[in-house]
């Protein structure tokens, strides 16, 4: 208890505190030097400096006090805070779709954190639907907090506990399931997902937010709207991501779980589909698909479920002058899947070569990705993919190099047998290599051109 | 059984009731009696190369025409971060805009529409405000805190505005005693909207970002006329610092009133300080009348929770239609609803402001909260009826309305119904409680309209995306040293120069007191003559003619200068100015040429005094003693500008055989 009447203070900002007996959350008068400051002491973040209070002064803004300048302070009052969504019950209405919920954690479910001064993920999926009422119009909604973690601590016992709670939801009958998670690594997750949970009947839909949804813009509402949406009533039964197509709150896109990258660190249409086109827009009205192939919504429960996963696997971007030790201290530290993301058509220096020959002896699965993202890898145009070959390197076509690491991941946890993994990872199980690129997969356009700036300016980017 | 009310002679009498006067026969005790109360948050932006929290560049302006690209975005309310939802946010999220802002490249970045977190904050922006804070006395912050004030109604397209206190408890002075001052915040500028209609409202975002001060004052304003010189006041400190921008929207204010038992209401975005003395007396009289609606609604429903609505759909065709907004309406599938309003009856029309009645408090709120364009209400008290009085009996009837209840008609989409009918009747159990908290936009006729619901204290947020700035006491120290000098110590300079006050505004405004009092200390000219050279002279230069580039002041210390130098009489700027401000390139010896100055001896310029006496006793004109001297003057003038002064030349002509002492200027 006594920590917590001084929530984040330390050192000489803590000692200050209670030399004149002030609490956090205490309405205090605190003579400067600098004048008189009246407010209430607010909590402070852990990693800010010991030589401040913070205050909410009257008008509702936070001001620090340097306590050098202090002359005197006095506790007047007392008031907490007390932050809270109201949590409703989720209201069921007969004929909307059964849609579970789950909870990872993430921006798409946050709150401040008066430690940090950063949003931490703590709302719970119920008070969300206090936030986004228009849940009710679309699905009977159940939730379900699997675990909390950022998105960035997102790893393979978290995609293996979802993997198998998928399974059970599938199996108690939902209509469809989202699945709440950060973005910084939405799409490792939709791909380790995606070789888990295979063939499944109903839609499995990730989605996230770029923007937490304590900012009135945020884009976590819309973004959950669309995800039920889909999960309800939509008829793609795969693995997907559900974000932003636009940056305007407009509509959502579908991804295919394996073909989806974060291509921006904070736009809200930051995901966007690789070498392909996206799976589907969706609006509040339904979903509207753009590929004409996809697994479609069965009525059955059958769904198989492979929660397997080594975790000795690495990815490695390759850059000029890259040293053998790089490749060499993963052998020794007993790696025993690298995923290589080369240059241009899947390229390394020679320098590496031996390294690359080494951990191959050492039965090391060696697979090639491109760090274009866009493209395949060719190894036979050049010698030096030929020579890579050779010496043990696996092209893998056009998958993503985090599409291929999590795969590999999830193969070596099945078996070590090389014929037996480079079958399993040239096999795609949901579009994560393509016999072909359509002409429309690629595109990228560069502002300040005539035609491409008279676009923009009527189609929303 | 309704034939006998008439709602003009009910709006003037109410306005009797209420006693309204204008504002000219309005004296301290009018304001007194009422109990006048009046607080000021003033606007600045400041002259910083860069926005607040980007790179982009400040103080660029397109034509919103001219945009690259738009994006659309909804707002939604959250909690602040004490736990409770904010009274605005819920309104505005009731009113389900769409939202779009158009931008262009050139000012406008990712940061500005929410899709990059903010850059660290703007010191040179910083600097300056601490430098205004100082000179407002205000207590300085240890640090400075971002926080995100929450605007749903998307003029930011985060929805909120980054803000940071700088300083609180400061003061400013008034012609008789000190104004305190709550805080002033530093804080990034709105969107420029372009337009409303419906439910889509445009934004243009090339100001949006730009670095802002707010000056907050406390309500110790007791008239209206106070109000204004406290604004004009701040604004001359703010521009007292030279890094301030100026023109058209670089300076906006926001006028807090409330009258004794009303409720702050805020009047935004006052333009102009001199619309502030009307805006005021107008508001606070719209109060005072919504006091007196209140105490009539008192007697007749004792308990206001319980007052209800009732309404009915109408059929369009049940009646005969030639008013076009209700043609549109039936050919365009809406919806048209009758409203009952008990005991209303007398308070639709009941005034609220000079030509404005309760009804348009009303209309405003549908207009804002629902969507609904005007002309968007018919009512049973209109001056001029819509709908014809036997139409209403039968409206009445529907309603089973009773004598002393007022009805309301109103079309518009079925899914803007919902929200309308509970604006009307969310507005109506206001009038039994009193005067709402709002904000009003300001007309330039003085009369106000409903913004929306005032914002409070729970829509502050702090912003986590920015870490707290600290401010050491080296850093204020050395800012501190570099202030001007205050602006009241320079009203008080010009007072003691005895120059006169009406030319303060213009003088203060412009920052011109610099160069004047340059222009007094080292050419030794005489202040009242320096000071209405400014503040008369220029000023009416300036209204009358054109200036091909921004004209530069100092000019006007070279050409004292000069004429100091060249022993000429400075009298004669006066008639130079003219041509100095059309041709600001020209050299002084030039203008002395266009206007046929020549220099002359006072021998000379009175060597012809006998022969314009004789002359004078020729024509004979006027009969006075001073006539003779008058017409003489007159004629020697303009020999005699830049020459002689004309008091000098006057003793001159009075007597002539007297040398007279030498005048200064």
């Amino acid at each position: 208890m006594s920590e917590d009447i001084f929530q984040g203070y330390k050192g000489k900002a803590l000692e200050t505190l209670k030399q004149y007996n002030v609490r956090v959350w205490g309405q205090a008068m605190i003579n400067t030097s600098r004048g008189v400051f009246n407010g209430t002491i607010l909590p402070r973040s852990e990693n800010d400096d010991d030589l401040h209070i913070v205050m909410k002064i009257p008008t509702g803004y936070n001001v620090g006090i340097d306590i050098r300048n202090i002359i005197e302070m006095k506790e007047t009052g007392y008031k907490k805070a007390n932050y809270k969504i109201p949590e409703k019950e989720f209201p069921q209405r007969p004929g909307l779709p059964k849609v579970k919920l789950i909870g990872t954690g993430g921006t798409i479910a946050s709150r401040l954190d008066y430690r940090t001064g950063a949003v931490i993920p703590a709302f719970s999926p119920g008070e969300l639907y206090g936030a986004v009422p228009e849940l009710a119009d679309i699905c009977n909604l159940t939730t379900e907090k699997v675990f909390a973690v950022f998105s960035e601590n997102m790893g393979p016992e978290q995609y293996k506990k979802l993997a198998i709670a998928i399974g059970k939801e599938i199996e108690n009958g939902v209509d469809g399931i989202v699945i709440g998670h950060g973005t910084d690594t939405l799409h490792h997750t939709a791909a380790a997902l995606t070789y888990m949970v295979q063939n499944p009947p109903v839609p499995i839909v990730l989605v996230g937010s770029q923007r937490s949804s304590d900012r009135p813009s945020s884009d976590a509402a819309l973004n959950l709207m669309h995800a039920t949406t889909a999960a309800g009533h939509g008829d793609i039964a795969e693995v997907m991501v559900c974000m932003f197509g636009p940056t305007s709150d407009e509509y959502g896109l579908l991804h295919r779980g394996t073909r989806v990258r974060k291509m921006h660190s904070s736009y809200r249409s930051t995901f966007r589909t690789i070498g392909d086109t996206p799976l589907a827009t969706v609006t509040r009205k339904g979903v509207v698909p753009i590929k004409t192939e996809y697994n479609h919504r069965r009525k059955d429960r059958n769904v198989t479920i492979l929660p397997y996963f080594e975790e000795k696997v690495s990815i490695v971007y390759y850059y000029p002058n890259m040293q053998p030790d790089i490749i060499d201290s993963l052998v020794d530290n007993g790696y025993k899947g690298i995923i290589i993301a080369g240059t241009g058509l899947g390229h390394v220096n020679k320098a590496i070569y031996p390294a690359i020959e080494r951990a191959a002896s050492k039965g090391v699965h060696i697979y090639m990705t491109v760090q274009t993202l866009w493209g395949y890898v060719h190894m036979f145009v050049y010698d030096t993919g030929r020579d890579l070959m050779a010496k043990g390197i696996v092209p893998a076509a056009n998958m993503l190099p985090e599409a291929a690491y999590i795969k590999l991941g999830w193969v070596l946890g099945q078996t070590n047998d090389p014929e037996k993994v480079r079958e399993m990872m040239l096999t795609p199980i949901n579009d994560e290599t393509t016999s072909r690129e359509p002409y429309n997969g690629y595109l990228i356009y560069q502002g300040g051109v005539k035609e491409i700036e008279d676009f923009i300016r009527k189609v929303h980017k | 059984m309704k034939s006998q009310f008439d709602p003009r002679k009910n709006y003037e009498a109410s306005k009797k009731a209420v006693g309204y006067i204008p504002r000219k026969n309005a004296t301290q005790q009018t304001y007194n009696d009422i109990g006048f109360m009046s607080g000021l948050e003033v606007h600045q932006q400041l002259k910083t190369k860069h926005k607040l929290f980007c790179s982009c560049p400040a103080g660029i302006y397109h034509h919103h025409s001219k945009y690259d690209a738009e994006v659309i975005r909804h707002m939604r309310p959250t909690l602040s971060e004490l736990g409770e939802y904010d009274g605005t946010a819920l309104m505005e999220f009731k009113t389900r805009k769409n939202i779009v802002y158009r931008l262009k490249n050139e000012t406008t970045c990712t940061y500005e529409v929410d899709d990059t977190p903010p850059f660290p904050l703007d010191r040179e922006a910083l600097e300056y405000a601490i430098e205004i804070s100082l000179l407002s006395k205000l207590n300085i912050v240890g640090e400075v805190h971002i926080t995100r004030k929450q605007y749903l109604d998307g003029s930011i397209p985060t929805g909120f505005q980054r803000t940071g206190i700088i300083g609180v408890e400061g003061e400013i002075y008034i012609k008789d005693r000190p104004i305190r001052l709550i805080q002033l915040s530093l804080e990034e500028d709105s969107c420029r909207e372009i337009s409303d209609i419906g439910h889509v409202r445009i934004y243009n975002t090339d100001r949006l970002g730009m670095p802002l001060i707010e000056t907050v004052t406390y309500p110790d304003m007791k008239n209206p006329d106070e109000v204004m010189e406290a604004c004009n006041y701040i604004r001359f400190l703010n521009r007292s610092t030279g890094k301030v921008r100026t023109g058209i929207g670089a300076g906006r204010q926001d006028v807090n009133v409330s009258c004794a038992g009303g409720t702050r209401v805020e009047i935004k975005g006052v333009a102009h300080t001199r619309w502030i003395p009307e805006l005021t007396h107008v508001e606070v009289f719209r109060q005072w009348a919504l006091l007196k609606i209140r105490d009539r609604l008192k007697g007749l429903i004792p308990i206001p929770e319980n007052w209800k609505i009732n309404f009915e759909y109408l059929d369009f065709d049940a009646f005969e239609l030639n008013w076009e907004p209700l043609k549109i309406a039936k050919e365009t599938g809406q919806k048209l609803i009758a409203i009952n309003l008990p005991y209303f009856k007398g308070i639709l029309s009941h005034f609220t402001q000079p030509n404005q009645i309760f009804a348009n408090e009303i209309s405003d709120r549908l207009k804002v909260i629902a969507c609904l364009e005007k002309p968007n209400i018919l009512h049973s008290e209109q001056f001029k009826p819509i709908i014809k009085a036997e139409d209403f009996e039968i409206i009445a009837s529907i309603l089973k309305a009773k004598e002393q209840d007022a009805q309301i008609v109103i079309w518009g989409h079925e899914e803007d119904m919902k929200t309308a009918l509970e604006t009307i009747e969310e507005r109506c159990k206001m009038a039994l409680l009193g005067v709402p908290n709002e904000t009003r936009k300001s007309l330039e006729n003085g009369a106000t309209i409903f913004e929306r619901v005032l914002p409070g204290a729970d829509r502050m947020y702090p912003d986590t995306d920015s870490a707290p700035i600290p401010l050491e006491d080296n850093y204020i120290d050395e800012l501190r040293k570099r202030l001007p000098d205050e602006v009241m110590s320079r009203y008080h300079q010009l007072k003691e120069w005895k120059i006169p006050e009406d030319t303060y505004i213009y003088i203060l405004k412009r920052n011109l007191f610099p160069v004047i009092k340059r222009i007094i200390l080292e050419l030794k000219l005489n202040p009242t003559f320096v000071g209405t050279f400014f503040g008369h002279t220029l000023k009416h230069v300036e209204g009358q003619f054109n200036c091909p580039v921004e004209f530069n002041y100092e000019i006007i210390y070279a050409l004292f200068k000069y004429l100091t130098l060249q022993k000429i009489n400075v009298e004669i700027a006066r008639k130079m100015l003219t041509e100095i401000y059309e041709h600001p390139k020209m050299d002084f010896e030039s203008v002395l040429t266009s206007i046929n100055f020549k220099p002359y001896n006072k021998e000379k310029i009175l060597s012809n005094l006998i022969f314009l006496k004789e002359k004078f006793h020729s024509i004979r004109w006027g009969k006075n003693e001073s006539d003779e001297t008058n017409w003489i003057l007159g004629q020697l003038r303009p020999v005699a500008l830049g020459n002689i002064t004309f008091s000098e030349l006057k003793a001159d002509i009075e007597n002539p055989n007297k040398p007279s002492t030498k005048t200064s200027l």
